[in-house]
Protein backbone atom coordinates (compact mmCIF):
# COMPACT_ATOMS: atom_id res chain seq x y z
CA UNK A 1 0.00 0.00 0.00
CA UNK A 2 2.86 2.09 0.52
CA UNK A 3 3.45 3.04 -3.00
CA UNK A 4 0.11 3.42 -3.74
CA UNK A 5 0.07 6.58 -1.39
CA UNK A 6 3.21 7.79 -2.89
CA UNK A 7 1.68 7.97 -6.32
CA UNK A 8 0.26 11.40 -7.11
CA UNK A 9 -2.51 10.48 -9.40
CA UNK A 10 -4.15 8.31 -6.28
CA UNK A 11 -3.68 11.62 -4.30
CA UNK A 12 -5.71 13.49 -6.85
CA UNK A 13 -8.58 10.72 -7.19
CA UNK A 14 -8.56 10.62 -3.57
CA UNK A 15 -9.05 14.30 -2.85
CA UNK A 16 -11.42 14.21 -5.73
CA UNK A 17 -13.48 11.81 -3.55
CA UNK A 18 -13.44 13.56 -0.46
CA UNK A 19 -15.01 16.83 -2.68
CA UNK A 20 -17.36 14.63 -4.32
CA UNK A 21 -18.63 13.53 -0.35
CA UNK A 22 -18.13 17.56 0.31
CA UNK A 23 -20.67 18.41 -2.49
CA UNK A 24 -22.86 15.71 -1.71
CA UNK A 25 -22.98 16.19 1.97
CA UNK A 26 -23.04 19.99 1.78
CA UNK A 27 -26.00 20.20 -0.96
CA UNK A 28 -28.05 18.08 1.54
CA UNK A 29 -27.57 20.00 4.65
CA UNK A 30 -28.03 23.24 3.05
CA UNK A 31 -31.34 21.87 1.72
CA UNK A 32 -32.30 21.05 5.19
CA UNK A 33 -30.52 24.22 6.86
CA UNK A 34 -32.70 26.13 4.53
CA UNK A 35 -35.96 24.32 5.09
CA UNK A 36 -35.25 23.94 8.80
CA UNK A 37 -34.46 27.86 9.82
CA UNK A 38 -36.96 29.04 7.76
CA UNK A 39 -39.65 26.34 8.60
CA UNK A 40 -39.40 25.58 12.38
CA UNK A 41 -40.17 28.45 14.29
CA UNK A 42 -43.79 28.76 12.17
CA UNK A 43 -44.69 25.52 14.01
CA UNK A 44 -47.06 25.60 16.12
CA UNK A 45 -49.72 23.69 17.80
CA UNK A 46 -51.97 26.30 16.21
CA UNK A 47 -50.53 26.14 13.28
CA UNK A 48 -50.86 22.49 13.43
CA UNK A 49 -54.88 23.17 13.97
CA UNK A 50 -56.62 25.39 12.52
CA UNK A 51 -57.98 25.52 9.11
CA UNK A 52 -56.21 27.41 6.31
CA UNK A 53 -57.42 30.90 5.52
CA UNK A 54 -56.60 33.07 2.56
CA UNK A 55 -55.67 30.26 0.04
CA UNK A 56 -53.11 29.46 2.78
CA UNK A 57 -51.51 32.66 3.66
CA UNK A 58 -53.09 32.89 7.19
CA UNK A 59 -53.77 29.83 9.64
CA UNK A 60 -52.85 26.78 9.72
CA UNK A 61 -53.16 22.98 8.14
CA UNK A 62 -55.31 21.45 10.51
CA UNK A 63 -57.46 20.13 7.73
CA UNK A 64 -54.36 19.60 5.42
CA UNK A 65 -53.30 17.20 8.23
CA UNK A 66 -56.55 15.53 8.03
CA UNK A 67 -56.79 14.79 4.24
CA UNK A 68 -52.83 13.76 4.06
CA UNK A 69 -54.04 11.03 6.62
CA UNK A 70 -57.11 9.75 5.16
CA UNK A 71 -55.66 9.70 1.60
CA UNK A 72 -52.42 7.70 3.08
CA UNK A 73 -55.17 5.78 5.08
CA UNK A 74 -57.18 4.72 2.19
CA UNK A 75 -54.09 4.11 0.14
CA UNK A 76 -52.37 1.50 3.02
CA UNK A 77 -55.81 0.06 3.27
CA UNK A 78 -55.92 -0.99 -0.27
CA UNK A 79 -52.31 -1.65 -1.04
CA UNK A 80 -50.91 -3.58 2.02
CA UNK A 81 -53.93 -6.56 1.67
CA UNK A 82 -53.27 -6.55 -2.06
CA UNK A 83 -50.04 -6.50 -2.04
CA UNK A 84 -49.24 -8.94 1.20
CA UNK A 85 -51.97 -11.28 -0.75
CA UNK A 86 -49.92 -11.12 -4.42
CA UNK A 87 -46.59 -11.47 -2.90
CA UNK A 88 -47.81 -14.84 -0.76
CA UNK A 89 -49.37 -16.19 -3.83
CA UNK A 90 -45.90 -15.45 -5.56
CA UNK A 91 -43.43 -16.76 -2.97
CA UNK A 92 -45.92 -19.95 -2.02
CA UNK A 93 -48.34 -21.28 -4.29
CA UNK A 94 -46.42 -20.64 -7.61
CA UNK A 95 -42.84 -22.32 -8.38
CA UNK A 96 -40.91 -19.26 -8.90
CA UNK A 97 -39.76 -20.19 -12.24
CA UNK A 98 -43.55 -20.23 -14.08
CA UNK A 99 -44.77 -18.51 -16.96
CA UNK A 100 -47.45 -17.02 -14.50
CA UNK A 101 -44.96 -16.37 -12.16
CA UNK A 102 -42.35 -14.67 -14.85
CA UNK A 103 -45.66 -12.66 -15.77
CA UNK A 104 -46.33 -11.06 -12.69
CA UNK A 105 -43.36 -10.19 -11.57
CA UNK A 106 -42.87 -8.30 -14.98
CA UNK A 107 -45.66 -6.61 -14.31
CA UNK A 108 -44.89 -5.71 -11.00
CA UNK A 109 -41.31 -4.24 -12.32
CA UNK A 110 -42.92 -2.67 -14.90
CA UNK A 111 -45.57 -0.90 -12.32
CA UNK A 112 -42.67 -0.17 -10.38
CA UNK A 113 -41.40 1.96 -13.15
CA UNK A 114 -44.33 4.29 -14.32
CA UNK A 115 -43.62 8.05 -13.29
CA UNK A 116 -46.15 8.85 -11.00
CA UNK A 117 -47.42 11.57 -13.53
CA UNK A 118 -49.15 8.47 -15.66
CA UNK A 119 -50.43 7.50 -12.15
CA UNK A 120 -52.12 10.73 -11.97
CA UNK A 121 -53.66 10.44 -15.79
CA UNK A 122 -54.98 6.89 -15.00
CA UNK A 123 -56.05 7.71 -11.69
CA UNK A 124 -57.94 10.48 -13.45
CA UNK A 125 -59.80 8.69 -15.86
CA UNK A 126 -60.32 5.47 -14.36
CA UNK A 127 -61.49 6.07 -10.86
CA UNK A 128 -62.17 9.94 -10.94
CA UNK A 129 -64.04 9.38 -14.32
CA UNK A 130 -65.67 5.89 -14.86
CA UNK A 131 -66.35 4.68 -11.01
CA UNK A 132 -68.04 8.20 -10.44
CA UNK A 133 -65.75 9.26 -7.44
CA UNK A 134 -65.09 12.70 -8.83
CA UNK A 135 -61.94 14.61 -7.50
CA UNK A 136 -62.40 12.70 -3.65
CA UNK A 137 -59.93 11.59 -1.43
CA UNK A 138 -61.07 7.80 -2.19
CA UNK A 139 -59.48 8.34 -5.78
CA UNK A 140 -56.46 10.05 -4.44
CA UNK A 141 -56.15 7.73 -2.42
CA UNK A 142 -56.52 4.39 -4.46
CA UNK A 143 -54.31 6.11 -7.41
CA UNK A 144 -51.77 6.18 -4.71
CA UNK A 145 -52.29 2.29 -3.73
CA UNK A 146 -51.46 1.68 -7.37
CA UNK A 147 -48.36 3.10 -7.03
CA UNK A 148 -47.16 1.62 -3.94
CA UNK A 149 -47.76 -1.80 -4.49
CA UNK A 150 -45.01 -2.55 -6.03
CA UNK A 151 -43.49 -1.87 -3.37
CA UNK A 152 -45.36 -3.75 -0.67
CA UNK A 153 -45.29 -6.56 -3.60
CA UNK A 154 -41.72 -6.91 -3.78
CA UNK A 155 -40.79 -5.98 -0.13
CA UNK A 156 -42.62 -8.68 1.56
CA UNK A 157 -41.58 -11.01 -1.25
CA UNK A 158 -38.43 -10.72 -0.04
CA UNK A 159 -39.37 -10.98 3.33
CA UNK A 160 -41.30 -14.73 2.62
CA UNK A 161 -38.38 -15.75 0.65
CA UNK A 162 -36.06 -15.18 3.06
CA UNK A 163 -37.74 -17.42 5.63
CA UNK A 164 -35.53 -21.18 5.49
CA UNK A 165 -37.14 -23.85 3.20
CA UNK A 166 -36.96 -25.95 6.49
CA UNK A 167 -39.76 -24.18 8.07
CA UNK A 168 -41.62 -25.66 5.13
CA UNK A 169 -40.78 -28.85 4.86
CA UNK A 170 -40.78 -29.36 9.06
CA UNK A 171 -44.53 -27.71 8.52
CA UNK A 172 -45.27 -29.80 5.62
CA UNK A 173 -43.61 -33.40 7.51
CA UNK A 174 -45.76 -32.12 11.04
CA UNK A 175 -49.72 -32.22 8.76
CA UNK A 176 -50.10 -28.67 9.07
CA UNK A 177 -51.81 -26.75 6.27
CA UNK A 178 -50.85 -24.41 4.03
CA UNK A 179 -52.88 -21.57 5.67
CA UNK A 180 -51.97 -22.36 9.15
CA UNK A 181 -48.12 -23.20 7.90
CA UNK A 182 -48.32 -19.18 6.27
CA UNK A 183 -50.29 -18.11 9.40
CA UNK A 184 -47.97 -19.54 11.84
CA UNK A 185 -44.69 -19.75 10.94
CA UNK A 186 -44.20 -18.06 7.32
CA UNK A 187 -45.77 -14.48 8.34
CA UNK A 188 -44.40 -13.99 11.45
CA UNK A 189 -40.90 -15.09 9.62
CA UNK A 190 -41.29 -12.60 7.08
CA UNK A 191 -43.23 -9.68 9.22
CA UNK A 192 -39.72 -7.44 8.56
CA UNK A 193 -40.15 -7.65 5.05
CA UNK A 194 -44.10 -6.14 5.46
CA UNK A 195 -43.16 -3.68 7.95
CA UNK A 196 -40.19 -2.68 5.72
CA UNK A 197 -42.71 -2.40 2.80
CA UNK A 198 -45.09 -0.53 5.00
CA UNK A 199 -42.99 2.11 5.93
CA UNK A 200 -41.41 2.31 2.07
CA UNK A 201 -44.84 3.15 0.79
CA UNK A 202 -45.92 5.34 3.37
CA UNK A 203 -42.85 7.45 2.84
CA UNK A 204 -43.71 7.43 -0.88
CA UNK A 205 -46.98 8.45 -0.41
CA UNK A 206 -46.81 10.98 1.52
CA UNK A 207 -43.99 12.49 -0.60
CA UNK A 208 -46.50 12.15 -4.03
CA UNK A 209 -47.45 15.12 -5.39
CA UNK A 210 -48.29 14.86 -9.57
CA UNK A 211 -50.40 11.89 -8.93
CA UNK A 212 -52.51 13.58 -6.96
CA UNK A 213 -53.29 16.88 -8.26
CA UNK A 214 -55.94 15.48 -11.16
CA UNK A 215 -57.34 12.73 -8.53
CA UNK A 216 -57.97 14.43 -5.34
CA UNK A 217 -57.74 18.06 -5.74
CA UNK A 218 -57.16 21.10 -3.67
CA UNK A 219 -60.04 21.83 -1.49
CA UNK A 220 -58.51 22.97 2.08
CA UNK A 221 -61.91 22.40 3.44
CA UNK A 222 -62.33 20.01 6.29
CA UNK A 223 -63.19 16.96 4.43
CA UNK A 224 -66.71 15.43 5.72
CA UNK A 225 -66.48 12.17 4.25
CA UNK A 226 -64.10 9.56 1.90
CA UNK A 227 -65.57 11.45 -1.30
CA UNK A 228 -65.08 14.63 -0.39
CA UNK A 229 -62.01 16.63 -2.20
CA UNK A 230 -59.02 17.41 -0.45
CA UNK A 231 -55.29 18.31 -0.33
CA UNK A 232 -52.52 16.61 0.89
CA UNK A 233 -49.05 18.46 2.33
CA UNK A 234 -47.21 17.87 -0.76
CA UNK A 235 -50.11 19.11 -2.65
CA UNK A 236 -50.35 21.70 -0.24
CA UNK A 237 -46.41 22.97 -0.68
CA UNK A 238 -46.76 23.16 -4.48
CA UNK A 239 -50.30 25.30 -4.52
CA UNK A 240 -48.48 27.22 -1.69
CA UNK A 241 -45.43 27.86 -3.27
CA UNK A 242 -46.24 28.39 -7.15
CA UNK A 243 -49.77 29.89 -6.96
CA UNK A 244 -49.87 31.67 -4.04
CA UNK A 245 -47.61 35.09 -3.96
CA UNK A 246 -46.86 35.04 -0.19
CA UNK A 247 -47.58 31.93 0.32
CA UNK A 248 -43.96 30.99 0.97
CA UNK A 249 -43.73 31.49 5.07
CA UNK A 250 -46.21 29.01 5.37
CA UNK A 251 -44.92 26.85 2.45
CA UNK A 252 -41.11 26.50 4.35
CA UNK A 253 -43.38 25.53 7.47
CA UNK A 254 -45.59 22.90 5.82
CA UNK A 255 -42.12 21.54 3.98
CA UNK A 256 -40.44 21.74 7.26
CA UNK A 257 -43.07 19.25 8.35
CA UNK A 258 -42.81 16.82 5.59
CA UNK A 259 -39.00 16.81 5.36
CA UNK A 260 -39.21 15.87 9.56
CA UNK A 261 -41.73 13.56 8.80
CA UNK A 262 -40.19 11.48 5.85
CA UNK A 263 -36.63 11.76 7.34
CA UNK A 264 -37.72 10.22 10.83
CA UNK A 265 -39.85 7.21 8.70
CA UNK A 266 -36.71 6.70 6.45
CA UNK A 267 -33.81 6.43 9.26
CA UNK A 268 -36.93 3.58 10.89
CA UNK A 269 -36.51 2.11 7.74
CA UNK A 270 -32.78 1.86 7.65
CA UNK A 271 -32.08 1.12 11.20
CA UNK A 272 -35.23 -1.43 11.47
CA UNK A 273 -33.39 -3.30 8.60
CA UNK A 274 -30.20 -3.13 9.87
CA UNK A 275 -30.58 -4.54 12.96
CA UNK A 276 -32.89 -7.21 11.43
CA UNK A 277 -29.54 -8.39 8.90
CA UNK A 278 -27.46 -8.55 11.97
CA UNK A 279 -30.21 -10.38 14.27
CA UNK A 280 -30.30 -12.93 11.22
CA UNK A 281 -25.97 -13.20 11.09
CA UNK A 282 -25.83 -14.11 14.57
CA UNK A 283 -28.81 -16.70 13.90
CA UNK B 1 -53.71 -1.88 -17.13
CA UNK B 2 -52.72 1.33 -17.11
CA UNK B 3 -50.91 1.17 -19.88
CA UNK B 4 -54.13 0.19 -21.98
CA UNK B 5 -56.36 2.91 -19.94
CA UNK B 6 -53.68 5.37 -21.46
CA UNK B 7 -53.73 4.13 -24.95
CA UNK B 8 -57.60 4.09 -24.62
CA UNK B 9 -57.86 7.70 -23.97
CA UNK B 10 -55.12 8.86 -26.20
CA UNK B 11 -56.93 6.70 -29.28
CA UNK B 12 -58.98 9.66 -30.14
CA UNK B 13 -56.24 12.04 -31.09
CA UNK B 14 -54.00 9.59 -32.49
CA UNK B 15 -56.63 7.95 -35.12
CA UNK B 16 -57.59 11.72 -35.71
CA UNK B 17 -54.46 13.78 -36.01
CA UNK B 18 -52.36 10.89 -36.81
CA UNK B 19 -48.88 9.84 -34.81
CA UNK B 20 -46.95 12.36 -37.26
CA UNK B 21 -48.68 15.64 -36.48
CA UNK B 22 -47.39 15.61 -32.86
CA UNK B 23 -44.13 15.38 -34.29
CA UNK B 24 -44.24 17.72 -37.27
CA UNK B 25 -46.58 20.18 -36.13
CA UNK B 26 -44.23 23.56 -34.85
CA UNK B 27 -45.84 24.02 -31.58
CA UNK B 28 -48.26 23.13 -29.01
CA UNK B 29 -51.39 25.06 -29.56
CA UNK B 30 -54.18 22.59 -28.83
CA UNK B 31 -56.87 25.39 -27.89
CA UNK B 32 -56.44 27.11 -30.72
CA UNK B 33 -59.86 26.74 -32.40
CA UNK B 34 -59.20 27.80 -35.96
CA UNK B 35 -55.74 25.94 -35.75
CA UNK B 36 -54.60 23.45 -33.60
CA UNK B 37 -51.64 22.56 -33.51
CA UNK B 38 -49.66 19.60 -31.39
CA UNK B 39 -46.03 19.75 -31.69
CA UNK B 40 -44.35 18.44 -28.47
CA UNK B 41 -41.14 18.33 -30.38
CA UNK B 42 -39.83 21.35 -28.43
CA UNK B 43 -41.45 20.02 -24.92
CA UNK B 44 -39.51 16.31 -25.65
CA UNK B 45 -36.38 18.20 -26.61
CA UNK B 46 -37.05 20.06 -23.24
CA UNK B 47 -37.60 16.80 -21.44
CA UNK B 48 -34.22 15.06 -22.81
CA UNK B 49 -31.83 18.16 -22.21
CA UNK B 50 -32.95 18.32 -18.99
CA UNK B 51 -32.13 14.77 -18.39
CA UNK B 52 -29.28 14.87 -20.32
CA UNK B 53 -27.96 17.49 -18.32
CA UNK B 54 -28.87 16.01 -14.48
CA UNK B 55 -27.40 12.43 -15.52
CA UNK B 56 -24.26 14.90 -16.89
CA UNK B 57 -24.01 16.92 -13.73
CA UNK B 58 -24.97 13.85 -11.59
CA UNK B 59 -22.44 11.57 -13.25
CA UNK B 60 -18.85 12.04 -12.03
CA UNK B 61 -20.33 12.71 -8.57
CA UNK B 62 -22.13 9.82 -8.12
CA UNK B 63 -19.54 7.18 -9.20
CA UNK B 64 -16.97 9.07 -7.17
CA UNK B 65 -19.30 8.91 -4.04
CA UNK B 66 -19.27 5.15 -4.81
CA UNK B 67 -15.73 5.26 -5.23
CA UNK B 68 -15.46 6.71 -1.95
CA UNK B 69 -17.53 4.67 -0.10
CA UNK B 70 -16.12 1.61 -0.87
CA UNK B 71 -12.26 2.39 -1.43
CA UNK B 72 -11.28 5.63 -0.34
CA UNK B 73 -13.42 6.61 3.15
CA UNK B 74 -12.46 5.17 6.81
CA UNK B 75 -15.08 2.75 7.52
CA UNK B 76 -17.12 4.96 10.09
CA UNK B 77 -17.42 7.99 7.23
CA UNK B 78 -18.29 5.49 4.65
CA UNK B 79 -21.58 4.39 6.84
CA UNK B 80 -22.35 8.05 7.31
CA UNK B 81 -21.75 9.03 4.30
CA UNK B 82 -24.14 6.12 2.73
CA UNK B 83 -27.27 7.13 4.96
CA UNK B 84 -26.58 10.26 4.04
CA UNK B 85 -27.66 9.59 0.40
CA UNK B 86 -30.00 7.05 1.62
CA UNK B 87 -31.85 10.05 3.30
CA UNK B 88 -31.16 12.67 -0.06
CA UNK B 89 -33.49 9.93 -1.90
CA UNK B 90 -35.72 10.30 0.70
CA UNK B 91 -36.30 13.91 0.28
CA UNK B 92 -39.79 14.44 -1.71
CA UNK B 93 -39.87 15.96 -4.97
CA UNK B 94 -42.18 18.66 -4.40
CA UNK B 95 -39.21 19.96 -1.10
CA UNK B 96 -36.29 19.84 -4.14
CA UNK B 97 -38.58 21.53 -6.25
CA UNK B 98 -39.24 24.22 -3.39
CA UNK B 99 -36.09 24.78 -2.44
CA UNK B 100 -34.72 24.95 -5.84
CA UNK B 101 -37.63 27.86 -6.38
CA UNK B 102 -36.70 29.81 -3.44
CA UNK B 103 -32.84 29.20 -2.96
CA UNK B 104 -31.37 28.16 -6.97
CA UNK B 105 -33.59 30.22 -9.00
CA UNK B 106 -33.06 33.76 -7.29
CA UNK B 107 -29.08 32.60 -7.38
CA UNK B 108 -29.57 32.01 -11.24
CA UNK B 109 -31.85 35.28 -11.87
CA UNK B 110 -28.75 37.07 -10.45
CA UNK B 111 -26.67 35.57 -12.82
CA UNK B 112 -29.28 35.50 -16.13
CA UNK B 113 -32.84 36.26 -15.82
CA UNK B 114 -35.47 35.00 -15.32
CA UNK B 115 -33.54 32.07 -13.29
CA UNK B 116 -36.62 29.76 -13.96
CA UNK B 117 -34.28 27.91 -16.20
CA UNK B 118 -33.29 24.72 -17.77
CA UNK B 119 -30.27 24.93 -15.64
CA UNK B 120 -32.44 24.98 -12.54
CA UNK B 121 -34.14 22.36 -13.83
CA UNK B 122 -30.53 20.88 -14.81
CA UNK B 123 -29.53 20.98 -10.68
CA UNK B 124 -32.65 19.80 -9.00
CA UNK B 125 -32.49 16.66 -10.88
CA UNK B 126 -28.91 16.26 -11.07
CA UNK B 127 -29.39 16.09 -6.78
CA UNK B 128 -32.38 13.98 -7.11
CA UNK B 129 -30.96 11.01 -9.25
CA UNK B 130 -27.35 11.58 -7.63
CA UNK B 131 -28.53 8.70 -4.87
CA UNK B 132 -29.46 6.59 -7.17
CA UNK B 133 -26.36 6.78 -9.36
CA UNK B 134 -24.46 6.74 -6.34
CA UNK B 135 -26.21 3.06 -4.85
CA UNK B 136 -25.98 1.23 -7.93
CA UNK B 137 -22.54 1.81 -8.85
CA UNK B 138 -22.01 0.78 -5.47
CA UNK B 139 -23.49 -2.24 -5.60
CA UNK B 140 -21.88 -2.69 -9.08
CA UNK B 141 -18.37 -2.26 -7.92
CA UNK B 142 -19.36 -4.29 -4.77
CA UNK B 143 -19.99 -7.30 -7.29
CA UNK B 144 -16.60 -7.47 -8.92
CA UNK B 145 -14.90 -10.28 -7.23
CA UNK B 146 -12.48 -9.76 -4.38
CA UNK B 147 -9.94 -11.80 -5.44
CA UNK B 148 -8.93 -9.38 -8.49
CA UNK B 149 -7.87 -6.81 -6.40
CA UNK B 150 -6.58 -8.65 -4.35
CA UNK B 151 -4.46 -10.16 -7.02
CA UNK B 152 -3.92 -6.75 -8.57
CA UNK B 153 -2.47 -5.27 -5.26
CA UNK B 154 -0.11 -9.29 -4.95
CA UNK B 155 1.38 -7.93 -8.28
CA UNK B 156 2.17 -4.58 -6.80
CA UNK B 157 -0.50 -2.53 -8.53
CA UNK B 158 -1.32 1.08 -6.68
CA UNK B 159 -4.69 1.51 -5.45
CA UNK B 160 -5.91 3.87 -8.68
CA UNK B 161 -4.15 1.84 -10.94
CA UNK B 162 -6.67 -1.56 -9.31
CA UNK B 163 -9.58 0.64 -9.22
CA UNK B 164 -9.06 1.94 -12.83
CA UNK B 165 -7.68 -1.02 -14.66
CA UNK B 166 -9.81 -3.88 -12.53
CA UNK B 167 -12.72 -2.52 -10.73
CA UNK B 168 -14.21 0.24 -12.81
CA UNK B 169 -14.42 -2.26 -15.68
CA UNK B 170 -15.66 -4.99 -14.41
CA UNK B 171 -18.23 -2.80 -13.15
CA UNK B 172 -19.15 -1.03 -16.02
CA UNK B 173 -21.96 -2.65 -17.13
CA UNK B 174 -23.45 -1.91 -13.67
CA UNK B 175 -22.97 1.83 -13.29
CA UNK B 176 -24.27 2.38 -16.88
CA UNK B 177 -27.57 0.16 -15.99
CA UNK B 178 -27.59 2.90 -13.15
CA UNK B 179 -27.40 5.88 -15.22
CA UNK B 180 -30.14 4.95 -17.13
CA UNK B 181 -32.56 3.79 -14.36
CA UNK B 182 -31.25 7.45 -13.21
CA UNK B 183 -32.12 9.21 -16.30
CA UNK B 184 -35.72 7.00 -16.15
CA UNK B 185 -36.48 8.81 -12.97
CA UNK B 186 -35.55 11.97 -14.15
CA UNK B 187 -37.70 11.87 -17.59
CA UNK B 188 -40.27 10.68 -15.43
CA UNK B 189 -39.74 13.88 -12.90
CA UNK B 190 -43.09 16.48 -12.66
CA UNK B 191 -43.09 18.58 -9.57
CA UNK B 192 -39.79 19.75 -9.29
CA UNK B 193 -39.67 20.65 -12.75
CA UNK B 194 -42.91 22.13 -13.11
CA UNK B 195 -41.33 24.70 -9.88
CA UNK B 196 -38.13 25.85 -11.14
CA UNK B 197 -37.89 24.97 -15.28
CA UNK B 198 -40.07 28.03 -16.14
CA UNK B 199 -42.50 26.18 -18.54
CA UNK B 200 -42.24 28.36 -21.54
CA UNK B 201 -42.84 25.79 -24.52
CA UNK B 202 -39.73 26.58 -26.63
CA UNK B 203 -36.68 25.08 -27.80
CA UNK B 204 -33.90 26.52 -25.66
CA UNK B 205 -30.78 28.50 -26.71
CA UNK B 206 -28.83 28.51 -23.75
CA UNK B 207 -29.24 27.05 -20.47
CA UNK B 208 -30.76 30.43 -18.66
CA UNK B 209 -34.01 29.84 -21.19
CA UNK B 210 -37.21 28.94 -19.53
CA UNK B 211 -38.17 25.23 -20.48
CA UNK B 212 -41.33 23.27 -20.58
CA UNK B 213 -41.32 19.21 -20.20
CA UNK B 214 -43.59 16.74 -21.11
CA UNK B 215 -44.04 16.30 -17.42
CA UNK B 216 -44.97 19.50 -16.81
CA UNK B 217 -47.03 19.89 -19.62
CA UNK B 218 -49.08 17.03 -18.39
CA UNK B 219 -49.29 18.81 -15.03
CA UNK B 220 -49.97 21.93 -16.20
CA UNK B 221 -52.66 21.69 -18.59
CA UNK B 222 -54.70 18.29 -17.27
CA UNK B 223 -56.57 20.63 -14.69
CA UNK B 224 -58.78 22.32 -17.52
CA UNK B 225 -58.57 20.28 -20.92
CA UNK B 226 -61.08 19.06 -22.88
CA UNK B 227 -62.04 16.53 -25.46
CA UNK B 228 -59.37 16.36 -28.15
CA UNK B 229 -56.82 18.75 -26.15
CA UNK B 230 -56.82 16.20 -22.94
CA UNK B 231 -56.57 12.98 -25.63
CA UNK B 232 -53.64 14.86 -26.55
CA UNK B 233 -52.41 15.10 -23.48
CA UNK B 234 -52.67 11.58 -23.07
CA UNK B 235 -50.48 11.40 -26.25
CA UNK B 236 -48.05 13.15 -24.37
CA UNK B 237 -47.96 10.67 -21.85
CA UNK B 238 -47.87 7.68 -24.22
CA UNK B 239 -44.80 9.15 -25.28
CA UNK B 240 -43.12 9.49 -21.92
CA UNK B 241 -44.10 5.62 -20.94
CA UNK B 242 -42.54 4.42 -24.06
CA UNK B 243 -39.02 6.55 -23.24
CA UNK B 244 -39.09 5.30 -19.66
CA UNK B 245 -39.62 1.78 -20.78
CA UNK B 246 -37.03 1.43 -23.53
CA UNK B 247 -34.68 3.44 -20.75
CA UNK B 248 -35.71 0.62 -18.50
CA UNK B 249 -35.45 -2.22 -20.96
CA UNK B 250 -31.56 -0.85 -21.96
CA UNK B 251 -31.15 -0.52 -18.56
CA UNK B 252 -32.23 -4.03 -17.29
CA UNK B 253 -30.16 -5.50 -20.48
CA UNK B 254 -26.94 -4.53 -19.69
CA UNK B 255 -27.67 -6.01 -16.19
CA UNK B 256 -28.27 -9.01 -17.37
CA UNK B 257 -25.26 -9.51 -20.28
CA UNK B 258 -23.63 -7.90 -16.80
CA UNK B 259 -24.32 -11.35 -15.00
CA UNK B 260 -23.49 -13.20 -18.04
CA UNK B 261 -20.17 -11.95 -18.76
Amino acid sequence: MADSRSSSIDRVVTAMCWAACAVVCGAFGCILIEIIHAGYAEISWKFLTERPRDAGRAGGIGTVLVSTSLVLGVCLAVSIPVGVGAATWLSEFTTSGSRRARLVTGCVDLLASVPSIIFGLFGMVFFSRMLDLGLSILSGGLTLACMVLPVVIQTTYAGLRSAPDELRLGAAALGLSRTSTLWHLLFPAATHGVVAGLLLSLGRAMAETAALIFTSGYATRMPESLLDSGRTLSVHIYDLALNVTGGESRAYASACLLLGTLLVINLTTSTLAEVWLRKRQVA
Amino acid sequence: MILVFVMREATPALTRLGIGRFFTDPDWRPTDDNEASYGVGAMLVGSLLVTAGAVVVAGVPGVLSALFIRYYAPRSVAIVYRRIIELLAGIPSVVFGFWGLVVLVPIINRLAPPGQSLLAGILVLSLMILPTIAVTAESALRSVPRAYSNAAAALGMGRWATIWNITLPGARRGIASGFLLAAARAIGETMAVVMVCGNIIQVPNSPFDPVRTVTANIAMEMGDAQAEHRSALFVTGLVLMLLVAALLIAAGGRRRSDAHG
